[in-house]
């Protein structure tokens, strides 16, 4: 029961910054919308008994990511013109209806086999062995460290001062 | 009301990719695009983790993945804002309306 209520206080506080997200005219204020979207999928995390995730979460998104939005912002003085749409406003909301019924019905009409078993708890521990041990996922986890050195060096060569 | 189980995620992760894809369509501002993308990406973050707790609660693959998303994310973020950071040394703007250069 408290689970229920958490998820349904939790859909809606994400569901409803997401929206703010997209319909607000201040930049700033999108972020910090933005930065609530990301606590309230993390707290998802939490009623899904994903602990590890959750906190990487809070980490990554709400403590690195959000930061690096707030810069850019902050950067790029095009705030003072907001965040305005341009013309495709029907259009794209008519794309994103389609979809949006096409995902429901085929979600609703799947036959998806749900396991009794209670979930793993606490995770840390099995996610590592799942990522580091024998016939994990190590070498995605090696190409992955690559792929980030990669960007980094990326995102300072892009952005360096000529 | 019935139990949340795995449809209520899978319902709230379509209606959050819903909104982050109407967002990325109809944004002028670069930044607010990429912010729209990371909700598309945490939509489908919450729908892998809702398999992974309701289908293979043992085996936690779907949150293995959840993983590598939320890396390849950041990797994007840092790239994506080092190219609006670039082009908006060059052309004093991030609209991308006015970005068309490459507009056939």
């Amino acid at each position: 029961m408290g689970l229920d209520i958490a998820f349904w206080v939790l859909a809606v506080i994400s569901v409803g910054a997401a929206l703010s997200v997209v319909t607000q005219s201040n930049v700033f204020r999108a972020a910090l919308a933005l930065i609530l979207c990301f606590v309230g999928v993390a707290g998802l995390y939490v009623t899904l008994s994903a602990d590890f995730l959750a906190a990487a979460q809070i980490l990554i998104y709400v403590g690195g990511i959000s930061i690096l939005i707030i810069l850019a912002i902050m950067l790029t003085r095009d705030m003072q013109h907001g965040s305005p749409s341009n013309k495709l406003q029907i259009p794209a909301m008519l794309v994103a209806a389609v979809l949006l019924g096409v995902l429901v019905y085929t979600l609703t009409n799947t036959p998806w086999i749900v396991s009794t078993q209670s979930p793993v708890e606490p995770t840390t521990a099995a996610l590592a062995n799942k990522l580091f041990g024998a016939g994990g996922f190590i070498l995605p986890v090696v190409i992955g460290a690559a792929m980030l050195l990669a960007a980094i060096i990326g995102a300072i060569v892009l952005v360096r001062e000529k | 009301m019935a139990s949340v189980g795995l449809m209520h995620y899978l319902l709230l992760s379509a209606v959050l990719f819903s909104i982050g894809l109407y967002g990325m369509l109809v944004k002028r501002n670069a930044v607010v695009i990429l912010m729209c993308l990371e909700i598309m990406l945490n939509a489908v973050n919450i729908s892998l983790v809702g398999f992974s707790r309701f289908v293979t609660p043992a085996l936690l693959t779907g949150q293995v993945f959840a993983i590598f998303i939320i890396m390849v994310a950041a990797a994007e973020t840092a790239v994506g804002l080092a190219i609006i950071m670039a082009i908006y040394r060059r052309h004093e703007t991030i609209d991308s309306d006015k970005i068309d250069l490459l507009k056939w």
